[in-house]
């Protein structure tokens, strides 16, 4: 979704804004947990990149622009700065590891246990929720993430493969229990 | 199997590797049944991670208030001179609004069947087809219990020429639905079904119809909208379409 013209309108903004609510929301509602702070962060969103417009340079991607004001909000409130405390410092400098390729998955499709799924993603450490998350479900591509997340594109491919990591293991402990 | 080799498959499953990377690797999967094995345990999870992740929807009265919000506002002081003109350029205009309305409205169909006509490309050409592999509707339909808000019903197909492959979690437009596979001699038709409200743009007319190259016909049924589409003949949809309409009524 690269914007090509010169300068963005309002009404221009709200062509492109609204297409992504039902993604943003759904997003948001993964940082937060929480439906009224997921609305609250939404609509604090739209309304900061409304005023914001000037700062969007054509060219580039709007779909990471609204992604990185979302994340940069949350990352800003109470709930997210508690999340975002929570990351462990070494967590960047962690070799990157394969993913391990047993059991869990086929064991987890099987029993198609979609709400264990979802609580084993809620219980990932937020930048592996997010970076997760932008990947399967938004279908981003790694540089998109990479501009949402304002991360270099290498930590995202560390991160996500970590993240993959940590979800099977997560998936493992909860279907061994 | 290589530890480097497996760093690389979720970047490949990805779409992210250089496209000669991709070929050695797609090259190697055919000839290595553990990575092969492992590369469909990868996309089933991919699956099962974008279905599930896929969670939240804003409600509908979140939405009025954002849009509300964000619209562009027109001027709040208009002349009297203004109006009027106004006025006689809305009169001229209804004829060509209307013309371009119904021509959106076409358009928007179009795009509709388009997507469902790829995700009905899509599931045939996946490794994994359905997410519930079963001919027993009594099979299939629990299956999708607690995973789509609402439920439907399937016809006996014993003694018919039809044959359930299984079923699917869909989304169109974000919204959840079922997609089932019946298979009728070499042809697989998908029957998707969603919530009226999600799927606005297919509230088309009755009868089996084209759409490049695909035959389908769409109805609703009990709030309900059935969208049946496959490449094979339009009398094949058309009597499963009956059996699917007796099916929701019974």
């Amino acid at each position: 979704m690269e914007v090509s013209s010169d300068r963005l309108t309002a009404a221009a903004f709200e062509e492109l804004a609204m297409p992504l609510f039902d993604q943003l929301y759904n997003f948001a509602h993964w940082l937060t947990q929480e439906r009224t702070e997921a609305e609250d962060l939404v609509q604090e969103t739209y309304v900061k990149a409304l005023r914001g417009l000037a700062s969007f340079q054509p060219g580039t991607n709007f779909r990471a622009w609204m992604y990185r004001i979302l994340r940069n909000t949350f990352l800003t409130s109470r709930t997210g700065l508690k999340a975002a405390a929570t990351v462990p410092l070494d967590a960047e400098d962690a070799p990157e590891m394969p993913a391990s390729s047993g059991t869990p998955e086929s064991i987890f499709i099987e029993k198609s246990q979609r709400h264990l799924l979802q609580s084993a993603i809620e219980e990932l450490p937020l930048h592996f929720r997010e970076v997760l998350l932008l990947c399967e479900v938004e279908e981003m591509s790694y540089q998109e993430i990479a501009d949402a997340l304002a991360i270099p594109i290498g930590t995202v491919m560390s991160r996500l493969s970590r993240a993959r990591k940590v979800l099977r293991e997560v998936l493992q402990k909860k279907l061994g229990s | 199997m290589a530890d480097e080799f497996a760093a690389k498959l979720d970047t490949y499953l990805d779409g992210e590797l250089p496209a000669s990377e991709m070929k050695s690797i797609d090259i190697h999967v055919r000839g290595c049944s553990s990575c092969a094995a492992d590369v469909l345990s990868r996309v089933q999870m991919k699956h099962a991670v974008q279905s599930a992740g896929k969670r939240y929807q804003p409600s509908p009265e979140f939405r009025q208030r954002i849009q509300r919000q964000i619209a562009s506002r027109p001027r709040a002081w208009v002349s009297r001179a203004w109006m009027t003109v106004s006025a006689v350029l809305a009169i001229l205009l209804i004829a060509g609004l209307l013309n371009s309305y119904i021509g959106r409205e076409r358009l928007q169909q179009e795009q509709a069947f388009s997507e469902l006509a790829d995700l009905h490309v899509a599931a045939l050409a996946s490794p994994n087809p359905v997410d519930v592999a079963s001919s027993d509707r009594h099979t299939v339909k629990p299956w999708f219990q607690g995973k789509i808000p609402f439920t439907f019903n399937l016809p006996e197909l014993q003694n018919t020429e039809f044959t359930l492959v299984g079923g699917r979690i869909s989304y169109l437009e974000q919204a959840p639905g079922a997609e089932l596979i019946f298979q009728v001699r070499k042809h697989y038709i998908s029957v998707f079904i969603f919530q009226e409200q999600a799927a606005p743009a297919l509230r088309s007319g009755s009868g089996v119809r084209k759409h490049v190259s695909f035959n389908y016909q769409t109805w609703n049924e009990g709030g309900l909208r059935y969208i049946a589409i496959s490449d094979t003949t339009g009398e094949d949809i058309s009597k499963l379409a009956q059996m699917l309409k007796a099916a929701a009524k019974s």
